[in-house]
């Protein structure tokens, strides 16, 4: 297009309506206009009768703003949100499988501690790793086991929520019992 | 009250206030076909072929203004559907197609007739339902209509499983459709509004660039009345064609790949261009980097999606078109108290000046023969013997150009051409949806002998449903339009192009209890026409024309509208059009 803008990557929360078809119909629009999800992952929410997605997108403004409003198009989209420009917090989580000879397994668990990764399953000859964080510390992680041989790897997709007060899920039920993301007090956890 | 689900589709389909729909039974819709047997209050009319009955619903709504319905079995008469739908959606033509449905057991067992419908219509509708629950029959039902009427109108589909229809359930109907996830915005915005009208009341060279929109929302009177307040040219794309009057002095006709000179050179050389409802397609812009180049562009569409998509847009206007149009007269109008500073006044004399001159200079021409029938000719008289009061529709190909170029179209509502998707076979089963809607009216299809050889099959529903369908075959023995740009594009090296003559339309006419004729000489045509109007039965009038006729103006696929093509070219043009093409 007319649009000299360099692609960048782009973090959309999508929420939609938790129905029957819906991520097919978000995959589908990706695949019929050509455009590439990075990744894409999927819960229900407060409201159970809504999900939040998010996708990872790579594309320039132009693409970005078409993608936004294609998906809003959807019918069962409720709200498009690109989190990109707006303070935000990402996660993903990562397992890991990596080897475990007796000979690397103290460097295993001392770069585990660095990157503050948990061991959830030993066997004599291997170690599963769950990390969180952003993209930047578990590419990082991930390289530093790479030469220790890394058997699987599962990655989950990117979440992502805004900073700040402003909730951009709107509840259409009425308030519950709190939950602790409800609490005003905790204000997240360590990381 | 309880009853049976296919009973709770027709009562709901009466409480929307259906009274038509079009359809072929099968082994899922059995039970609705049982319920509608004494089913008082619901016209169905049986076409021969699926995707008739998805084009007749789409003729029925572009008419009429409302809804159009039709109802079809599962698996292979849900797959021949996919055409209408996919049609309908290019064009927001609002239909809501009912399939069956394999019953909810048997879903994703490969059972007889099994398709996964909402699957396949899933990309080619604006939304579908797949009913799970038969107490959502009357919710889902209801929400399907207001999806496909409001907003950007669109093709809706409800898949039926068998099971539902025969299960007895609550019948479930709500008042008003409230959906949280879906609420177009009808109100352009008032700022964005005031810069339009602030860049019309100051424009030198401005244009109106108006199309299906328009019709959409009902806004031709508001049009007129923006073209006529500030002496804007108003020039109208295929699926607009009807928005205005063809014949008004301000009129520049369709632009586009086969559209006007005068038009595609106004749009070229305007400096402020107002497109309402239109969505720069790629067939109206040509090349989009040469398209309008030295215009600020306006561009008002109830599909956010739609601004900015082909061509970046100065001042968007998300709205309902006659709401915005109604807005825009008024700011304009205020913008108009003051008188315009000289230069305006004489910028847009010599504007007006210049676009005659092209008006007169370039007007839509084609050659005049004695002994073989021109295309062009045959809806010219078409357009006298009518006077533009006739409902026009038309298959896909030369003769769709030429209806487009030389009927002068006068009232909106009218006209039912297949613009976006281009499918050939769409004029005869719309035709039969426009004469259903507007029973006792004059309804032509012009068609081709390849677009009409598709759903001829339908002269049969025609004859048993008494509806007096005019089809007037522009016969040139072929695919004209391909054989057109074999000619142009492709170097003269024709291919798969020929129909020599088979079938004889007049006695396959005969064979569906319709009237045939036919015309080979021009002197012939007049007298034609005239029998074929007086005729109360269905007619096929097979007019057998000149086959190397070619569509002028043309812009090449690819190349700039001001790159037209205006008459038989030469081998340079040849040439210089093949290298334009993109891709060959």
């Amino acid at each position: 297009m007319q649009n000299g803008n360099e692609p960048r990557t782009h973090t959309i929360a999508v929420l939609v309506e938790n129905k029957f078809g819906v991520l097919s119909r978000v995959a589908g629009l990706f695949s019929a206009r050509g455009y590439n999800i990075e990744s894409m992952s999927v819960g229900e929410t407060l409201d159970p009768s809504a999900s939040r997605m998010t996708l990872v997108v790579r594309g320039d403004e132009f693409v970005i703003e078409q993608v936004t409003k294609q998906l809003h198009k959807l019918i069962d989209v409720i709200k498009v949100t690109d989190l990109t420009d707006e303070s935000h917090v990402e996660r993903e989580l990562v397992l890991i499988r990596v080897n475990a000879e007796p000979s690397n397994r103290a460097e295993i668990l001392r770069t585990a501690d660095i990157f503050r990764a948990r061991v959830v399953d030993v066997t004599a000859v291997s170690f599963v790793l769950e990390a969180t964080g952003d993209e930047g510390k578990l590419e990082a992680l991930i390289e530093l086991l790479r030469p220790i041989g890394i058997q699987e790897l599962v990655r989950t997709g990117k979440v992502a929520i805004g900073r700040g007060s402003k909730a951009r899920v709107r509840r259409v039920e009425p308030p519950r019992k709190p939950r602790v993301a409800d609490d005003p007090k905790v204000v997240g956890f360590a990381d | 009250m309880r009853m049976p689900g296919a009973r709770i589709v027709l009562e709901c389909l009466k409480r929307q206030g259906v009274d038509l729909i079009f359809g072929l039974p099968g082994g899922a819709v059995l039970p609705i076909y049982d319920a509608l047997y004494d089913f008082q209050g619901l016209r169905h009319i049986l076409v021969r072929q699926e995707a008739a009955a998805g084009h007749a619903a789409e003729g029925y709504a572009r008419t009429s203004g409302r809804v159009g319905v039709c109802l079809v079995t599962s698996g292979p008469a849900a797959t021949n559907l996919v055409t209408a739908l996919q049609d309908a959606m290019m064009d927001s033509i609002p239909i809501v197609a009912f399939t069956g449905q394999v019953p909810t057991h048997l879903i994703g067992n490969d059972a007889f007739q099994e398709a996964d419908n909402v699957g396949i219509t899933r990309s080619c509708t604006k939304h579908n339902f797949l009913v799970k629950d038969g107490n959502d029959l009357g919710p889902i039902i209801r929400e399907a209509f207001h999806i496909a009427s409001t907003g950007r109108p669109g093709p809706v589909h409800v898949d039926l499983p068998k099971d539902i229809l025969v299960k007895e359930w609550e019948l479930v109907w709500p008042d008003q459709v409230h959906m949280r996830s879906y609420n177009p915005n009808y109100e352009g915005h008032p700022g964005q509004i005031k810069r339009a009208a602030k860049l019309l009341a100051r424009a030198h060279k401005p244009i109106l660039y108006v199309g299906g929109g328009v019709i959409s929302s009902d806004a031709s009177a508001e049009l007129r009345e923006l073209a006529e307040l500030a002496q804007l040219p108003v020039t109208q794309t295929l699926m607009g064609l009807g928005s205005f009057p063809m014949e008004h002095p301000l009129s520049l006709d369709m632009l586009g790949m086969h559209g006007s000179y005068y038009a595609n050179m106004a749009v070229h050389h305007s400096d402020v261009l107002v497109a309402v409802g239109a969505r720069f397609d790629d067939r109206v812009t040509g090349r989009v980097d040469a398209f309008a180049p030295n215009a600020e562009i306006v561009h008002i569409d109830i599909d956010p999606s739609s601004i900015s998509k082909n061509i970046q847009v100065g001042v968007p206007i998300v709205g309902d078109c006659r709401r915005v149009l109604v807005k825009l007269v008024e700011a304009l109008r205020e913008e108009l108290r003051e008188d315009p500073a000289p230069a305006v006044r004489e910028g847009r004399r010599q504007w007006a000046a210049q676009i005659a001159e092209w008006k007169r200079d370039f007007p839509f021409r084609y050659e005049w023969s004695d002994d073989v029938v021109k295309p062009q000719y045959v809806v010219q008289e078409i357009s006298n013997a009518t006077g533009g009061e006739a409902f026009i529709v038309t298959g896909v190909g030369q003769h769709q150009m030429w209806t487009a170029q030389y009927y002068k179209f006068k009232h909106p509502r009218m006209w039912c051409t297949s613009g976006g998707l281009g499918t050939m076979g769409y004029g005869l089963p719309t035709a039969m949806g426009v004469q259903a809607a507007n029973p006792g009216k004059l309804v032509i299809n012009i068609d081709g002998d390849g677009s009409f050889a598709m759903n001829s099959q339908e002269l049969a529903t025609c004859f048993t449903e008494g509806l007096p369908v005019k089809t007037v075959i522009i016969n040139n023995s072929g695919h004209g339009m391909v054989r057109q740009w074999q000619r142009i594009i492709y170097k003269e090296r024709y291919c798969a192009i020929d129909l020599p003559g088979i079938p004889d339309w007049v006695r396959l006419a005969e064979a569906y209890g319709c009237v045939g004729l036919r015309v080979t000489k021009p002197s012939e045509l007049v007298p034609a026409i005239e029998k074929m109007i007086s005729t109360p039965a269905p007619v096929v009038l097979d007019v057998c024309v000149d086959k190397d006729e070619c569509v002028f103006p043309m812009v090449p696929a690819g190349g700039a509208n001001t790159d037209m093509i205006l008459t038989a070219p030469t081998r340079a043009v040849r040439d210089r059009a093949a290298k334009s093409q993109t891709g060959f």
